[in-house]
């Protein structure tokens, strides 16, 4: 197997709550993301779904390293990169980008969309100083913007728009990894497809890996080659993108298969199941599987053991006790009844 | 998907120009534009009366303030003398005129020394917080405890000759605080924001991304609450003046003039002497206000 191009390895980011002056906060760590293991190979799309809170822009965060892990490595092409150190770090970070989830709130308002995207080509001074110009132009090209838009401010623009000025400024670094963190849940559904055919079309004509953070399903299908479901911080589900859909081996993903509006075709139903409550809180996880507390085929032993990620075959894992039967039933998934 | 369709000729790169040039273009448009605002005409044309009045006073009147004749005492105007004369029969109109000097330099220094300040101290402690935050911030907590006004007097009362460096110094302390922590509000807010993150991540150093993002987005209450704090500045000197640990006599200032006008029931005798110098001070606080006003609506990126 070659070396991925970003490993992460059994990573741990904790949260201390915040109190006031006067009063510590409550006790206890917040436990955003808890040893979690990924690997993010050149060239594919993975797709991490999971509900608010799980820990999916924690996730984000240290993929791109404005955060480092409490606990744990990263490793970028099998180096450590706690071990990087001056340009070669500089170069790592530049490597790794990050498109945002509200583009309104990703740009300065004050700098037009020209002036935003040269800035990091200048940081990193890619090209020389009078070039810069000529690259920015390339940029909006690239992303399917005019040139004139260059002098514009980001009020002038709609959110679609702005997303592709957020990705064009994010090219601009040449990153080989676009992390993005729900880049569409802030864009009207009509521009929705228009900015993920770019993300599709960049990731073929640059060879990018891109990390697709996303809450439902839906979107994520379209896009990934593989597919991560967190919960609570962990990873509860992954495997190919097929796989994951048409047999699913973890209750937490079969109920978000069954959370995507979708009508059966005739002559097909859905068996829904809906998630009760809040997940529980991160500070203090339930004992035994995360999940059992709103798991659908939750068993006793669910409540007590930790269970383990059972291989499902093709790099398709679920880490459920059920996870064989799970992965043969029908839940949210349409079956026919004629 | 794209709502305009301009081709891409005839177009001049220069995506690098400096985001401050922005808020320049903001503040020149709304000074063109002021013709169609009649209060920011108005005030705009005071502040630059009395401006000119307080460099070049010799513009307005060629009568020496301390050219007195006590016969005249109090008389009321009269031709070559609008304003009539004072207690000690001085012309009160070269008075008043002179008296722009000091009151505009109080609340300019003031203004300035606090906008530095408060620029230099908040974006220290809101941007970079840990241990500079805490010292900051707890220095600033002080003196927000004490009452202004009781410890203005106390410590004033302490200088045997009291200038327009005395009363600046006392008003700065006093005021700086306030004003320091606004900005470093508004700072924690703006450092937070996703563009400034967006930034980090492509690279951009600390201070390029304080000065380039932080501040131009921050700077916007300041720069209105130091605008508005010329007038208070202005205010604050006449106060002092008035509880006597103002600038001392022979000095020119609307503040002594109004605290000599209300001295001994002087005005109930010749109210004009109370009224020159206090309308002058209100107009000018005013002209401050809407000056400041106008500001912060004109330098909202949103406006255009």
């Amino acid at each position: 197997m070659t070396t991925p191009l970003l490993l992460l390895d059994d990573v741990h980011q904790t949260y201390r709550p915040k109190g006031s002056i006067f009063s510590r906060g409550p006790a206890g760590l917040v436990q955003a993301v808890s040893g979690v293991t990924l690997d993010i190979n050149a060239g594919e799309t993975l797709g991490v779904v999971g509900e608010s809170g799980c820990g999916k822009s924690t996730l984000a965060r240290m993929i791109v390293g404005i955060e480092d892990p409490k606990q744990g490595a990263v490793r970028w092409k099998g180096t450590d990169v706690s071990t990087l150190k001056g340009t070669e770090r500089k170069a790592f970070h530049r490597s790794i980008q990050l498109i945002f989830q509200d583009p309104f709130a990703s740009l300065d308002p004050r700098r037009t969309v020209g002036q935003s995207i040269a800035e990091g080509v200048l940081a990193h001074d890619l090209v020389a100083a009078d070039a810069v110009g000529d690259r920015v132009q390339q940029l909006l090209r690239q992303v399917g913007l005019l040139p004139v838009h260059a002098w514009r401010y980001p009020h002038e623009f709609s959110g679609g728009q702005l997303q592709r000025v957020g990705i064009a400024q994010a090219l601009g670094v040449e990153p080989e990894v676009l992390v993005c963190d729900e880049p569409v849940s802030a864009l009207d559904v009509s521009v929705r497809a228009q900015v993920l055919n770019l993300l599709n079309q960049l990731k073929t004509e640059l060879g990018l890996a891109i990390v697709f953070i996303a809450h439902d399903l839906d979107v994520v299908q379209h896009m990934s080659d593989r597919i991560v479901t967190m919960y609570l911080g962990k990873i509860v589900e992954q495997g190919p993108c097929d796989a994951v859909y048409e047999s699913a081996g973890h209750p937490y993903t079969r109920a978000l298969l069954s959370a995507i509006p979708k009508k059966p075709a005739p002559g097909y139903r859905i068996d829904r199941v809906v998630l009760e409550g809040d997940p529980p809180s991160p500070i203090n996880p339930p004992a035994g599987c995360p999940f059992h507390t709103r798991c659908y085929a939750a068993i006793e032993m669910c409540s007590t053991v930790v269970p383990k990620a059972a291989d499902l075959g093709d790099g398709h894992r679920a880490t459920c006790h059920l996870a064989e039967e799970v992965s043969r039933s029908r839940v949210g998934q349409p079956y026919s009844v004629v | 998907m794209l709502e305009e369709s301009e081709t891409a000729a005839a177009v001049e790169v220069r995506p690098t120009a400096e985001g401050t040039r922005r808020r320049r273009g903001r503040v020149e448009a709304l000074l063109l534009s002021s013709w169609r605002r009649p209060f920011l005409a108005m005030a705009l044309l005071i502040i630059v009366v009395v401006s000119v009045m307080a460099i070049v006073p010799q513009l307005f009147t060629d009568i020496d303030p301390r050219d007195c004749d006590l016969s005249l005492s109090r008389l009321g105007p009269s031709p070559g003398h609008p304003f009539g004369f004072d207690m000690q029969g001085c012309d009160y109109f070269s008075n008043v005129v002179y008296g722009a000097r000091t009151s505009m330099l109080v609340g300019v220094l003031v203004a300035g020394l606090t906008f530095v300040i408060a620029l230099v101290a908040g974006s220290l402690a809101g941007y970079y917080g840990g241990l500079i935050d805490t010292v900051i911030s707890r220095a600033a907590d002080i003196v927000l405890g004490v009452p202004v006004m009781i410890a203005s007097l106390v410590i004033l009362y302490q200088f045997k000759s009291r200038g327009v460096g005395t009363i600046v110094f006392v008003l700065v302390l006093f005021t700086w605080a306030g004003t320091m922590r606004y900005l470093r509000g508004t700072v924690l807010q703006v450092k937070q924001l996703e563009y400034v993150q967006a930034a980090r991540i492509l690279g951009v150093g600390r201070l390029r991304i304080l000065s380039r993002h932080v501040l131009p987005n921050a700077i916007t209450p300041l720069i209105v609450m130091s605008t508005l704090s010329v007038g208070a500045g202005m205010t604050a000197e006449a106060g002092f003046s008035i509880l006597g640990v103002g600038i001392k006599l022979p000095a020119f200032s609307w503040g002594l003039q109004i605290a000599a006008a209300s001295s001994d029931g002087n005005w109930q005798i010749a109210p004009l002497l109370m009224l020159f110098p206090a309308l002058m001070l209100a107009l000018t606080t005013l002209a401050f206000v809407v000056l400041g006003e106008n500001l912060r609506d004109a330098l909202d990126p949103r406006s255009s």
